[in-house]
């Protein structure tokens, strides 16, 4: 049985290194009004991942969107012990960058494929913050 | 990062170890965004809300509060004094009002602890979203760190001062640093529009420029807009109403409307180097479509709420509703609640305009909003609102119908207790 291992390259959003379960979207997320800090979900009833658990997985997502409380949401779910184990994005703003170092966990941006296309929703994702390295272990089919 | 001396002082702990947490913050911040030096600012904007911290599995003092929402900080660090003025945002209740609320003394006397915290700090309590209706109102090429997606809009639009969407930790950060990170709309050329929309219908009343917000913010999402539109009896207000309802209907952060706003004299100057990415008009049918989908949720006519004053309302939109208030009584049974900053509410009592209002049963209230409190007065079901903004999130927040219209459709509604809106 082989495993077929994906590596991606690109910059450091914040130190560390960690490796756990994907939950990914191609699509933006919102903080405040997006997820459920006391639980670790998401809770948009209009977006796909509604009623997903993203504490404790990798979040590969293509951006933020929403109020300026998208930090504070994340910060809650960090103290509440629901924080992701790591996270990964495309589009950098400012919700994204503050969201992800008050997470605490280590990040990686500007990769040198698209991670939304790449990575899957039950793959294993090893997230080098330190290095801006990703490698990527395809879920079996 | 690349930083000055001053900031080596500050990140080495030379100015206090509440400094030192605020710079070892903002370096973090600085370098996830890509940034490579920071900016000074004049100003910050910002605030927690104190009242979702109650199941916390750790510290839930003020300071302890202040140290994780405010810095990011584990460890509790000597009260915050500003380098540069701080303007608080709207909270989640008016502590005049808590019981209607929902909230109790002792919410009541949280709040006032943590207002007693911030006092002498250098934080204006303004308890607002409209910091530009409060004494805070920036020139042109102000660098600013603001929170609240409708006063960032109005910033960089209206006013053509410069800030990204900071969230708590960095406002809170700026304002003990006076800097944050040279990123985004603090570069001009970021500030450039990018997508065109072409007004074809008549855009006149504060309804009107909701409707149009709302719709431009669902198509360019965090983009920057260029309007092409011949504005009749522009207000202020107006733009404020529009920017908020951009702001929803998307995320958008800056927008132009040439020969209006002052970074666009006309089209050319506002795309500066940039083709748009798409082109998009606002008609008649789009106009229907934005209209039904704020209305989505409103199904009863039954209004039994009404909130005016999202983002808070000026002296003279309180002046509007005090003329249309006139030989009127708000209906028994019926909750109709207007909000303004608190130094608003001083101007127009002793305008005379603010007693009569409370005799005919409107709330005057202040320091919020429903759904920053995610408040649903007792016994109401069904809300109608002036504000696009409001009828975005009040479904989410409360579970209440909500129903947009004009103001004097609203006022009808809490006269008469019935919704006779329709798309004009």
């Amino acid at each position: 049985m082989s495993e077929e291992k994906i590596v991606l390259k690109g910059r450091k959003v914040a130190d560390g290194c960690v490796e756990a379960e994907a939950i990914v979207t191609k699509g933006y997320i919102s903080g405040w009004g997006g997820i459920d800090p006391r639980k670790g979900t998401f809770i948009d009833v209009r977006d796909p991942l509604y009623g997903q658990k993203f504490a404790g997985k990798v979040l590969v997502f293509r951006g933020a969107k929403g109020s300026s409380g998208w930090s504070t949401q994340f910060h809650e779910a960090k103290i509440m012990g629901n924080a992701p184990a790591a996270i990964i994005f495309e589009v950098t703003t400012t919700k994204a960058a503050l969201g992800t170092i008050i997470s605490r966990v280590p990040a990686v941006t500007d990769l040198d494929q698209k991670p939304t296309e790449v990575i899957e929703t039950g793959d294993w994702v090893k997230v080098d913050g330190t290095n801006g390295i990703v490698e990527v272990i395809k879920k079996k089919k | 990062m690349k930083l000055t001396d001053d900031e080596k002082a500050m990140l080495d702990g030379e100015h206090g170890l509440t400094v030192q947490k605020a710079m070892e913050l903002q370096v973090r911040y600085g370098t996830a965004l890509g940034a490579e030096r920071f900016v000074n600012i004049t100003n910050a904007l910002g605030g927690y809300q104190l009242e979702s911290v109650a199941d916390w599995p750790c510290d839930k003092s003020i300071p302890s509060v202040f140290a994780q929402l405010g810095l990011d900080s584990d460890e509790i660090v000597p009260a915050p004094c500003a380098k540069v003025p701080f303007y608080y945002n709207q909270a989640y209740m008016d502590p005049k009002y808590y019981p209607i609320w929902n909230r109790n003394k002792t919410d009541y006397d949280r709040f006032m602890e943590h207002e007693e915290f911030m006092t002498g700090t250098g934080m204006n309590l303004i308890y607002s979203c409209t910091p530009y209706l409060c004494g805070n109102l920036p020139a042109k090429g102000e660098h600013l760190a603001w929170m609240e997606s409708s006063a960032i809009v109005y910033a960089n639009s209206v006013l053509g001062a410069r800030t990204n969407t900071e969230g708590c930790e960095s406002a809170y950060s700026a304002m003990l640093t006076g800097k944050t990170p040279y990123w985004g709309y603090h570069m001009p050329e970021n500030r450039f529009g990018d997508h065109l929309v072409v007004v074809e219908t008549d855009i006149e009343t504060e309804e009107d420029w909701g409707l149009l917000g709302y719709y431009v913010g669902c198509m360019v999402q965090e983009r920057i807009p260029v309007l092409r539109i011949e504005p009749k009896n522009l207000t202020s207000d107006k733009l404020k109403h529009f920017g908020a309802a951009a702001a929803s209907g998307g995320g958008v952060e800056m927008y132009h409307i040439p020969g209006v706003t002052p970074e666009a004299y006309d089209e050319a100057t506002a795309f500066g180097p940039n083709k748009p990415i798409n082109t998009f008009k606002f008609g008649k049918e789009e106009k229907r479509w934005t209209y039904e989908k704020l209305n989505v949720t409103g199904k009863s006519t039954d209004v039994d709420f009404i909130v005016l004053g999202c983002p808070h309302y000026s002296v003279n939109q309180l002046w509007q509703v005090f003329n249309k208030m006139k030989g009127k009584k708000v209906k028994d049974g019926i909750e109709f609640w207007v909000f303004v900053p608190r130094q608003i509410q001083f101007l127009a009592e002793r305008s005379g305009i603010l007693q009569p209002l409370l005799a005919a049963g409107v709330k005057v209230m202040s320091d919020g909003c429903p759904c920053m409190g995610r408040c649903r007065p007792e016994g109401t079901n069904v809300v109608a609102t002036d504000s696009a903004k409001q009828a975005h999130y009040l479904p989410n927040m409360t579970g209440l119908q909500t129903l947009y219209g004009s103001l004097d459709e609203c006022i009808n509604a809490a006269v008469t207790g019935k919704w006779e809106g329709r798309l004009k």
